[in-house]
């Protein structure tokens, strides 16, 4: 919980790793690709302020010290989901799979959300493993990274008919929210991998499921939006938003937080640190603190009340996950500014 | 003695005019997905001639893992753009620290195109996806020219009576004619300021408020990746910090 000016904001960090990246874990023959993936999101970590960068080999592995004092004890965060990326071909042990973030879990009851993923590409067996996942760490979400590497494939779309298969399996299971994380590889590769038009029409096959954007689509924000605009079950993750930007571009984190207000709306944003890469502290303290600049450039976005931080650092997330919310942090039920709702019309 | 010592001045500056043209050339190449030339974006790390006319480029990306797509279209155009400029007889442009390195650089060198570069992993070109994106600067340009007039005054529903030609000459307007005359989209004095980047058509009447929200939101986007892309490649490669 974070408690300022008298506010008390009940946090969930929908969007964090326990990952193992170092040297040791490296598959022979795909170094190269294990080194450049840790390398990738040690240069997102360069985004953040300055006091907040860690040396590479601490970056590689941090202890399950480090996370539980970044997170919980200084980061003010009450609930943390974990979100596994695999990545096999290239991590030995996986880089963050469900096994060691529940491990890491069962130590805390009650601290951790701990999701698991799939890749459509697995075939039966990893139906399966889809299934166990379910039963033995009760995972209400999955985390799908589309440009997963997998026996020569360089990634896969939700419209692949492999994939409606999992996503109604995963339904069937009780799975409710689907994180979607894009990324640079997919076939064919003259397509644009970040397209989210597969999204677009999954969300409307599958009304039941909610999906959240991680990285509200990044690079594709404009399609991103355009897309969760026209779809109720579509929500905007704000891993890498807050803590890619809102330091290192201030200027452009608001124009990309008036964006996200006008066409998704405060009811559909979620806060999620993406630990390690950022340290939550400085992004809970600092979204509190921020407002909408007053000058002209922004003066037709939509503005931040008390009551829509509460909602978007920790209340939103509470609602998808089912999680129960202190008194002292709820908000009475007329609080906040209406969602996008309005605004939608101009699209249909 | 003399003689000697003027003509490899002379050399010398013909080597420097040459390498500067190089450089120029690079210039008019741009990160399609950015709408910015990599010059700017710090995407060229070298760049040099030799006295016999060899061009080397370097360039370099602010991730191991940046799309492949455009990479490829990045490296094939700065060889184009190097290739033509006078005095160059031979180039190589290289791509550095990236995971399909070996398969951009020998596709280009071989001039083969994209999907002989990637066997298998592709089916396309990239002139549509470039055209795409194209699409995505158009857009993000016609916010950059069309939030100055409504911030002066100019009632939304004007917007689309105005031509390219009504509006006061600018960068940005140049940068809008330019990115819709690639597009072979109208780009003359007469042409409507508003455009459907699709079709051609000016937009109007009920249309118009959604079509400049989206303009809006597309340069919002560009410039977010940008600051990230330009934040990371200068973490990467320990430079200098750029200002937004």
């Amino acid at each position: 919980m974070y408690t300022h000016n008298g506010e008390k904001y009940f946090v969930v960090d929908s969007h964090m790793h326990y990952w193992n990246a170092a040297p040791s874990n490296w598959v022979p023959g795909a170094e190269q690709y294990a080194k450049g993936w840790i390398e990738c999101f040690h240069a997102y970590q360069g985004l953040g302020p300055p006091e907040t960068h860690w040396p590479i080999e601490k970056f590689q592995s941090y202890t399950e010290d480090d996370l539980m004092k970044d997170v919980f004890t200084d980061g003010y965060v009450d609930v943390a989901v974990f979100q596994p990326t695999y990545l096999k071909e290239w991590y030995k042990e996986g880089f963050n799979t469900t096994e060691r973030n529940a491990a890491l879990g069962e130590k805390h009851p009650g601290m951790f959300i701990a999701n698991t993923r799939f890749d459509p590409r697995d075939g039966d067996n990893g139906l399966e493993e889809l299934r166990r996942n379910v039963e033995r760490y009760g995972s209400k979400g999955v985390k799908l990274y589309t440009a997963e590497w997998n026996n020569g494939s360089r990634g896969y779309k939700l419209t692949d008919p492999a994939a409606y298969r999992y996503l109604e399996a995963a339904q069937e299971l009780g799975i409710k929210n689907i994180h979607v994380h894009k990324g640079p590889t997919i076939w064919p590769l003259d397509k644009d991998a970040f397209d989210v038009s597969d999204v677009d029409r999954t969300a409307t096959d599958f009304p039941g499921l909610n999906f959240i954007i991680e990285h509200v689509g990044l690079p594709r924000i404009e399609d991103f939006c355009f897309m969760a605009t026209q779809e109720p079950n579509v929500y905007a993750g704000l891993s890498v938003v807050i803590g890619g930007l809102m330091h290192a571009r201030p200027r452009f984190f608001a124009k990309v937080m008036g964006e996200l207000l006008f066409w998704v709306g405060e009811d559909k944003m979620t806060f999620g640190s993406d630990y390690a890469i950022w340290e939550p502290k400085w992004q809970v303290e600092g979204f509190v603190d921020w407002q909408m600049p007053g000058t002209e450039e922004f003066s037709d976005y939509p503005r931040l009340t008390t009551a829509s931080k509460k909602k978007i650092l920790g209340l939103n997330a509470a609602k998808l996950y089912d999680l129960k919310v202190p008194e002292e942090c709820q908000l009475p039920p007329e609080a906040g500014t209406p969602g996008a709702a309005d605004d939608a019309q101009l699209v249909t | 003695m003399s003689e000697l010592a003027s003509e490899s001045a002379s050399t010398a500056r013909a080597i420097t005019d040459v390498a500067g043209a190089a450089w120029a050339a690079l210039a008019t190449v741009r990160d399609p997905e950015l709408d910015a030339p990599v010059t700017d974006l710090g995407f060229v790390a070298s760049c040099s001639v030799s006295p016999e006319g060899h061009a080397s480029v370097r360039l370099r990306l602010p991730t191991y893992f940046c799309a492949p797509n455009f990479a490829y279209l990045m490296v094939a155009d700065a060889y184009d753009a190097v290739r033509a400029v006078p005095g160059v007889r031979t180039a190589e442009v290289i791509l550095t620290d990236h995971f399909a390195s070996d398969a951009i650089n020998t596709g280009v060198a071989a001039r083969a195109g994209f999907v002989a570069a990637f066997d298998g992993e592709a089916v396309a070109e990239l002139g549509d996806l470039r055209k795409s994106f194209l699409r995505k600067a158009v857009m993000a340009g016609t916010d950059q020219v069309c939030r100055p007039l409504l911030a002066a005054g100019t009632p939304p529903g004007e917007l689309a009576d105005r031509t390219l030609g009504d509006v006061t000459p600018s960068p940005e307007l140049g940068r809008l004619r330019q990115r819709r005359a690639e597009l072979n989209l109208p780009a003359g004095d007469d042409a409507p300021l508003v455009i459907d980047p699709e079709t051609g058509e000016g937009v109007s009447g009920n249309s118009l408020p959604l079509h400049l929200r989206r303009a809006r939101l597309t340069r919002a986007g560009i410039e977010a990746n940008t600051g990230m892309c330009t934040g990371m490649l200068k973490h990467r490669y320990a430079l200098q910090e750029d200002h937004q």
